[in-house]
């Protein structure tokens, strides 16, 4: 019992169950799965297809924050790809050919690299602070993704690219798929071989992983480039689901939703360590969260307020000072001795 | 012995700390000349002066986000506390109340505020960026919560401020606004350098535990700067309401982001520990001077703008890395 207590994704876990459970009380059938025509439907499926692209920024965001870095631009380049990618369609004769959203696709995905390869660049190149560096193309990013479309909402008629975010293939969401292939990549390049560990001892400290023969520059690089493919992807699926590119929507604010994810599955910002399983369901937890906001019935104007208030409970119960202070309050020796080792960990 | 080493040690660093500041000095001063070239009309102090004027609230936004950030913290929730401000001031004077108790309640608020959250991110060790960003969840809502219309104000000692102008001679004048922010800058400014609670702050920022080794309050001085970042906010909200005369929920948006960049390009550290209240007045009136320029080239489009802002914010950023030399950087 104490072991699942101590388990770092217990608390997680529980916040979830609690949301699903309020769900369970308040809304008829929420778990309810039906197969129409083919296609699993249901409120569950729901969560996992509109939190796909939470998901997958996300999962970019959590190899950047391992390295003691963070990425503001993701909304930036979800707009950029959703608009780029539109573009391109829209210039199509035949916007249904597979080989035209293909090459659109591409050249997308091969723009939301580089964007996160000048992050990197700035970074690890010119040494620039991470929260500054991704900040300016986070600014510029929005101009960028409104000049693409010249500033008006784009507009698309394309059954291939509305798959991407809308689709179905063996019976599920096209988008969750997706996340599932980017999500075990990602867990077997970093956890199977040595990147995972590579990229916590460069958040750990990069100057004493560079002297131990590291590179990294590199690794840093890296992480940035592949936190700007994951946020073209899921910008892709934002804008295919709604079979259009708002450059200056799209993706608003989704950066700080990531980022929060990533904490709420115990990935400190601090860097040096990170939990894949964690980051996926911290952001379902945001998008449950989300969705029983809509479901409960909680008036439009206070959605924040109670997103706020979650946030709070999430972030107390996680930590382990409110908990040795709260929950052990009778039993005094038991904090005073971990307290101060929780405080040396930290600063070290 | 140890007066002479700590001599010798100053001798040594007096210069290097100063240099981003002289750096983003000098920067501006060459947009200023610049513009002044390019343009008709530029080179006169009224457009310093109303730099000043159209981003009081900023500056002294940007000054509470000085205090966190030299602690080493961030505080993201003040765009919000800024709309919360000019929504309560707008809601409560359309209920009648009276101006100055408007004013200092939305002070009172933005302070408690402030110190809820420095005490959550004390008292329960966790991250700031997580605290803060709840609690700009927590202002927007209750924004939304008061009302998700724009609210005019009409209140007269409210609209007197915002109308009068007070002239130093010739063609230049000022609002009450700019004043109240400046006086704000010389009033940090005090604290920062001249008091027990400003050496504190720098120390805390330098290292927490080294603080915490040497008997200062750092529970204490954590607390009071996200306090002043507060207080300093609801101030902000209440200059942004006298400057738009209207309380709106989605007002300064992202405005946490301009005083943090604001901030930086002044050549404080975010990792704390370094800096000068002088450099974030410095980058504000820069972020000012840039939207300055942008509005008298006129042709650019609003997305235009952004790509600019950003462009610039960059050759700002390498700039000062370029001159401040690679002392300052950070592994790798």
């Amino acid at each position: 019992m104490s072991r699942i207590l101590k388990h770092r994704l217990f608390w997680p876990v529980v916040v979830l169950v609690a949301l699903l459970l309020l769900n369970l009380v308040f809304t008829d059938g929420f778990f309810r799965i039906e197969m129409k025509e083919g296609h699993l439907y249901g409120s569950l499926i729901d969560i996992f297809r509109f939190g796909a692209p939470l998901i997958l920024v996300a999962t970019g965001m959590t190899l950047v924050i391992a390295t003691s870095g963070i990425d503001l631009s993701v909304g930036s380049v979800v707009a950029i790809a959703g608009a780029l990618a539109c573009m391109r369609i829209s210039d199509l004769s035949d916007q249904n050919s597979v080989a035209g959203v293909l090459s659109a696709v591409g050249i997308a995905l091969v723009l939301s690299v580089v964007l996160g390869l000048w992050n990197g660049f700035l970074v690890a190149g010119i040494g620039i602070q991470p929260i500054i560096a991704t900040l300016i193309l986070m600014v510029a990013g929005r101009g960028l993704a409104q000049l693409i479309t010249d500033g008006q909402i784009t507009t698309v008629q394309s059954s291939s690219y509305k798959l991407i975010g809308g689709g179905y293939w063996l019976t599920l969401p096209f988008g969750i798929i997706i996340v599932a292939v980017v999500l075990a990549l990602t867990a077997f390049l970093t956890r199977r071989l040595a990147l995972g560990l590579l990229i916590e001892s460069v958040g750990g400290n990069a100057e004493a992983s560079r002297l131990a023969g590291i590179s990294a520059r590199g690794v840093l690089i890296m992480v940035y480039a592949f936190c700007g493919l994951c946020a073209g992807i899921a910008g892709l699926m934002i804008s295919s689901n709604v079979s259009s590119a708002d450059g200056n929507n799209a993706g608003l604010w989704i950066e700080l939703d990531a980022i929060l994810a990533v904490v709420i599955g115990g990935t400190p910002l601090s860097g040096g360590r990170f939990s894949l399983s964690g980051t996926v369901l911290g952001a379902l937890i945001i998008q449950t969260l989300t969705t029983t906001i809509y479901s409960i019935g909680v008036p439009p104007e206070t959605t924040l307020l109670f997103k706020a208030l979650v946030v709070t409970i999430v972030c107390l119960i996680q930590s382990p000072a409110f908990r040795a202070k709260v929950f052990h309050r009778r039993r005094r020796p038991v904090p005073a001795s971990t307290a101060p080792e929780e405080k040396v960990r930290v600063s070290a | 012995m140890t007066g002479i080493t700590g001599l010798l040690d100053r001798r040594r660093t007096v210069p290097q700390k100063y240099i981003p500041v002289l750096v983003t000095a000098g920067l501006f001063v060459a947009m200023f000349v610049a513009g002044g070239i390019r343009y008709e009309n530029f080179a006169t102090g009224q457009i310093i002066l109303n730099v000043f004027i159209d981003n009081a609230f900023l500056l002294v936004v940007a000054v509470g986000m000085t205090f966190v950030i030299l602690t080493g913290g961030i505080d993201l929730s003040v765009g919000s506390v800024v709309a919360l401000a000019t929504m309560l001031s707008a809601s409560l004077l359309k209920d009648g109340w009276p101006a100055f108790a408007v004013m200092a309640l939305v002070l009172v608020i933005g302070a408690v505020l402030g110190l809820a959250m420095g005490a959550i991110i004390h008292y329960f060790e966790i991250q700031p960026f997580i605290v803060t960003l709840a609690g700009m969840f927590l202002a927007r809502g209750l924004c939304y919560t008061i009302s998700t219309e724009s609210i005019p104000i009409d209140n007269p000692t409210f609209t007197d401020i915002a109308q009068t102008r007070i002239n130093f001679g010739g063609d230049l004048s000022v609002t009450p606004s700019a004043l109240i922010a400046v006086a704000v800058v010389l009033i940090a400014a005090y604290v920062l350098h001249y008091t027990r609670l400003g050496r504190n702050v720098y120390a805390t920022g330098g290292s927490e535990q080294s603080a915490l080794l040497m008997g200062l309050p750092v529970a204490r001085t954590k607390i009071a700067v996200y306090t002043i970042s507060g207080f300093c906010s609801a101030l902000g909200g209440l200059l942004f309401a006298f400057y738009s005369l209207s309380g709106y929920g989605l007002s300064a948006v992202g405005m946490e982001l301009d005083a943090i960049a604001a901030v930086v390009i002044g050549g404080t550290l975010l990792t704390g520990g370094s800096g000068f209240l002088l450099g974030t007045v410095l980058g504000v009136l820069v972020l000012g001077l840039i939207q300055t320029i942008i509005s008298f080239e006129g042709t650019l489009s609003s997305w235009w703008t952004k790509i600019f802002i950003g462009l610039l914010l960059f050759v700002f950023i390498l700039l000062q890395r370029v001159f401040s030399g690679g002392s300052r950087r950070r592994a790798p």
